[in-house]
């Protein structure tokens, strides 16, 4: 068994050469099945963004024109296929319509759900069809902290970052608040079934939950002067508004969203509500361009994570944004950069996993049977086993930054994240005064339940 | 600081909004014995053409105060177009079917609006926001109301007053009073009840645009708010009792009035409120506050 | 005709669907799953509607049904479907038969209304309720039936099969009730409850005791999807899952316990090709779809088959 060990480089190129390339005959595609709302009120805010970037994404990618480290073609090679269907319908169909993405469409993948309770319904769905699942969205610390899995991954921070990073910056910026109150949507996170048209209200009782629990540690003696929990207003904010006024608190704390949102500054701005107290927009980026000179000056927002405005620029930032302007026609925010994510994490498993296998398809100093072998290797492409397994703990370079996936035994992901104040110049809505807070000071170490971490006295992660 | 006053305008202003919304479902119900699931798709439908004919008129330039009569303009064009094409269309096909299956047709109808307005619209929310600040403000002890919530209550009084008047002083009043107690005799008379349904469903539709093409300048117009509405509609006009104009108003009243004390004095049973409304009204009073009398049938 | 061949009918079925079950294609399986859940909530829905009542609020048992099974799996830590079914009819049974005799006095709209606001009250309390995991509920999973452990790979089928004799059941005592006395009263309720009041029977006992069987078949089918999606939320109280069921309700027709099963097997069919095939207007094609049945198949789907028999 005299082998003449092939140079390493030789095979590093090779190995280049077939990822980036791929071969010459037409190649598979990798169907991926995309879940976001396309009916209902979260699709205007984040179903819709969602799927125009992952569409564009899909294009540019199948186009061989992502930027370093993404530019290979497709995924590893393969062009990519989205097979989007609508979120909306509640958990009970959307369980079924899982089933069928994965039994009768037969999709390689899963992307999708921005609603909380849809994200917990359908983990343990793909971890019993054992089918990679990647959740793009939703918000809930519960998903790894209830339970384990193998299968699924999610590739945006969870929530409690967004609530604990708002309580921080809140007393940056304001160290003397002595009293503030909070206007939430009535709801943990689930959707709303309206006949079959959806209501999705990420975390309104959690956000708020997660932002007093951080303010009592952080500021026990502020006090809070009302919270308020609409539902059945169908949009009207005035005895809301009129309760927020005569609480008299410094700063009212929101996690609306949509077009309940836009409705409460709306009718609220007139009545200058928010000249006495600031808000804090927990997920405010999103309508930023849309209200325009509607925002109130001096109001805090965060985009969950450091996406959209507070996305630092870079090859990979500017191709994502240029991308999606010449799709949707306006710039990506959040919800966009969550599809960002969870595609270009998934492709990078896939890849890291593909060069894995080659690297064992090729054993070192091979020097028989070494195209047939990698050949056969190339040909079938990462085997869901092996994806995992490169998935588990993967760094990867995204437009929002760099995402380490490593709460949840590998399977949660985790950032920094960043909050600002809004200021109107000539007319336009500008975000200043950027605080960036690093991973360790917004997000429990592995292994701790948010609740208990922020409780604890939100000691940075080792 | 005193919270009466603050609750009694709250529960005011949104009272009147609420009349506003439940006043063309209790209409058609009456009339035509139908509940109209489709009542929130045409308040939707009048909150787009809001957008958009208000949209137009101020991107042109003109003076923003006529605004507002592109508003109404709005709700009427509205009323005129989907009400005839719902009516002759559709329902004239199914009259005489069971209550229950003309309220499955127009929920079919709703889920065809939704879709449909989606394609016409987008799903991004579309505004008119400057109706809303155009008239200015009030102060009101420690508070500020917007002039224009204000000029809405007046306008549902308008509206409320407007419509018990035709009802009870004018020809075609009459007529459709006789129509609502009992169609067959009404027939029987030489009334055209088919004319009848007609002009009830195209006002019945305007009404409901109308509550729509108002809201349009405080809400930012979106997917979903037709299935928001028809619930509270339908809360309202249950408790005031199916088909009567003064147990519309009263129920307005009594969830608008409600919901504003739920809200300053104990916000966790805000969720509860209508609900729990409807049912203590129901259960005293099995067919609602004014429940109208039904012509007796062996 | 077809009506004495139901038994026999629903005797093959069962012998099909439970033979055929481990070789059914899984999406398929489970779409069956969930169809025939939500046809026996549809059953108990089609007696009421015999009876001449309609109502907007069976989500209330259809959700008190799956927290019975839901509770019992993540509180107490019983996975037995046996045990957990019996919970979702024992519930809903005590429940209905406190409601029911309020809601026995209601007739037409108010019956509909005052359901639905109940069943509202039901979402809002869980909705409230933090324990139970708030409005994104919680999950919950199934290890044995009857005390017999669940083999790996096996509790799918498990699920599918109890579905099947549920429904079985279901169906089978729903026909016998209906050849009952008591069961007949229904339609001469609904024609007119003055004559049945004449003939010495109690309208309000009959509508008393429908209403609780509806509301254990709701709680039952409430039970299976539970255990079939294996997640609870409070949405299943919400009025459009009532008004869901009054939909297939009336695509089914009253005619014959099978209807209902057939209703939501299309309907879930239809639901199901319509989010793939079209997924920005698939309540275009639900709206329209429901039109064209109320427009030409009056007695719903099931009037195929007995307009074939006249002609």
């Amino acid at each position: 068994m005299a082998h003449v060990g092939a140079p390493r480089w030789l095979m590093g190129l090779f190995l280049a050469a077939v990822l980036t390339s791929g071969t010459a005959r037409a190649q598979e595609p990798v169907r991926i099945g995309f879940v976001t709302f396309l009916s209902g009120p979260a699709a205007g805010p984040f179903g819709v963004p969602a799927r125009h970037a992952a569409e564009a994404i899909a294009e540019s990618l199948n186009a061989g024109k992502g930027p370093a480290p993404h530019n290979a073609r497709g995924f590893g090679g393969r062009p990519v296929e989205l097979v989007v269907i609508d979120e909306a319908g509640g958990t009970t169909k959307q369980v079924s319509e899982f089933r069928n993405l994965v039994e009768r469409q037969n999709v390689d993948y899963v992307i999708g759900y921005i609603s909380s309770g849809d994200c917990l319904a359908i983990a343990p769905v793909a971890e019993e069809v054992k089918k990679i699942t990647v959740l793009f969205d939703c918000g809930t610390p519960r998903i790894f902290e209830e339970a384990s899995y193998k299968y699924v991954f999610r590739t945006r921070p969870h929530a409690t970052m967004d609530a604990v990073a708002a309580a921080l910056y809140l007393l940056e910026t304001r160290p003397g608040v002595k009293s503030y109150a909070g206007i939430n949507q009535n709801y943990a996170g689930i959707d709303q079934n309206y006949a079959g048209i959806d209501q999705n209200y990420p975390g309104g009782q959690d956000s708020w939950n997660d932002f007093t629990m951080a303010m009592g540690v952080l500021k026990p003696e502020a006090r809070v002067t009302t919270s308020q929990m609409p539902k059945f207003g169908a949009g009207q904010y005035g005895a809301e508004t009129s309760a927020l006024m005569q609480s008299g608190a410094e700063v009212i704390h929101s996690s609306l969203w949509g077009g309940d949102l836009e409705a409460f500054i709306m009718q609220a701005g007139p009545r200058g509500l928010f000249k006495k107290s600031p808000l804090v927009l927990v997920a405010g980026e999103p309508y930023l361009h849309r209200l325009g000179s509607a925002v109130p000056d001096g109001t805090i927002v965060g985009a969950r994570g450091t996406n959209g405005v507070f996305a630092l620029d870079g090859p990979l930032n500017s191709w994502l944004r240029d991308i999606y302007r010449a799709k949707a026609g306006h710039e990506p925010t959040y919800p966009a950069y969550s599809a960002a994510n969870a595609i270009l994490g998934l492709k990078a498993a896939y890849e890291k996993a593909k060069v894995a296998k080659l690297q064992r398809a090729i054993p070192m100093g091979a020097n028989r049977g070494v195209k047939e072998e990698t050949e056969k290797a190339y040909a079938s492409g990462p085997s869901d086993e092996e994806l995992i397994a490169a998935f588990e703990g993967l760094i990867f370079a995204s437009p929002s930054g760099r995402m380490t996936m490593s709460l949840g035994k590998g399977h949660q992901a985790v950032s920094g994240t960043a909050y600002g104040t809004t200021r109107l110049v000539d007319g336009k809505v500008t975000v200043t005064d950027i605080k960036r807070y690093s991973l360790e000071k917004v997000q429990p170490p592995e292994g701790m339940a948010s609740a208990d971490w922020i409780k604890g006295g939100m000691k940075p992660a080792k | 600081m005193n919270q009466i006053p603050a609750i009694l305008i709250d529960g005011i202003i949104y009272s009147s909004w609420l009349f506003v919304i439940a006043v063309g479902l209790t209409l058609i119900y009456g009339v035509m014995k139908i509940l109209n699931v489709a009542h929130g798709s045409l308040y939707a439908l009048g909150a787009y053409a809001a957008t958009a004919f208000g949209g137009y008129w101020i991107a042109h330039g003109y003076p923003p105060l006529g605004s507002y009569g592109m508003l109404v303009v709005a709700a009427i064009a509205v009323g005129l177009t989907a009400g005839p094409l719902i009516e002759r269309g559709l329902l004239r096909l199914v009259y005489g079917k069971e209550e229950v299956v003309l309220v499955l047709v127009t929920y079919a109808v709703f889920l065809i609006l939704e879709d449909l307005t989606k394609l016409a619209f987008g799903v991004d929310p579309l505004s008119i926001p400057q109706p809303y600040g155009l008239l200015g403000s009030i102060e009101v002890g420690d508070l500020i109301y917007p002039t224009y919530s204000l000029v809405l209550v007046l306008l549902s009084v308008v509206v409320g007053v407007g419509l018990a008047m035709t009802l009870n002083r004018t020809r075609h009043g009459k007529i459709l009073q006789a129509v609502i107690h009992d169609r067959e005799m009404a027939a029987a008379t030489g009334i055209d009840v088919n004319r009848v349904y007609l002009v009830t469903f195209t006002i019945g539709t305007a009404l409901a645009a109308l509550g729509g093409a108002l809201t349009a300048p405080t809400i930012s117009v979106q997917p979903g708010i037709a299935a928001e509405v028809i619930v509270l509609a339908f809360a309202v006009v249950v408790i005031g009792g199916l088909g009567s104009l003064g147990g519309a108003a009263l129920g307005a009243v009594i969830v608008g009035m409600v919901r504003a004390w739920a809200v300053h004095k104990w916000p966790e049973v805000e969720l509860f409120s209508v609900y729990a409304v409807m049912a203590a009204v129901l259960v005293m009073r099995p067919k609602g506050l004014f429940a109208v009398p039904e012509a007796r049938k062996i | 005709m077809l009506r004495e061949h139901t038994t026999r009918i629903l005797l093959a079925a069962l012998a099909i669907l439970l033979g055929a079950g481990p070789f059914l294609p899984k999406w398929a399986m489970f779409m069956l799953n969930v169809s025939l859940s939500w046809g026996t909530v549809v059953l108990g829905m089609m007696l009421l509607m015999r009876t001449g009542l309609v109502s907007f609020g069976q989500g209330l048992y259809y959700c008190l049904g799956a927290y019975a099974a839901g509770v019992l799996y993540a509180k107490l830590g019983i996975g037995d479907i046996a045990v957990m079914l019996l919970a979702s009819a024992t519930v809903t049974v005590a429940v209905s038969t406190v409601l029911g005799l309020l809601l026995a006095k209601y007739r037409d709209i108010f019956f509909a209304m005052l359901s639905l606001a109940f069943s509202m009250i039901l979402f809002g309390l869980l909705v409230k309720t933090s324990e139970l995991g708030s409005t994104d509920g919680f999950g919950l999973s199934v290890t044995s039936v009857a005390g017999v452990p669940l083999a790996e790979g096996w509790d799918r089928y498990a699920v599918f099969a109890s579905a099947v004799v549920v429904a079985f059941g279901a169906a089978l005592g729903m026909q016998r009730y209906l050849d009952s006395h008591t069961g007949r009263l229904a339609g001469a309720i609904r024609d007119n409850e003055l004559r049945v009041e004449y003939m010495g029977a109690s309208v309000r006992r009959v509508i008393h005791l429908n209403y609780v069987i509806s509301a254990a078949l709701a709680g039952l089918g409430g039970g299976l999807v539970g255990i079939t999606i294996g997640h609870v939320d409070p949405e299943m109280a919400f009025w459009t899952t009532s008004g869901e069921f009054v939909f297939i309700a009336i695509l089914s027709g009253t005619g014959n316990v099978l209807a209902p099963f057939l209703g939501a097997t299309i309907f879930e069919t239809v639901r199901s090709f319509a989010y793939e095939y079209s997924p920005n207007t698939w309540q275009l094609v639900l709206g329209i779809t429901m039109l064209l049945v109320i427009m030409f198949l009056p007695g719903g789907l099931w009037s195929v088959f007995t307009r074939r028999r006249a002609a």
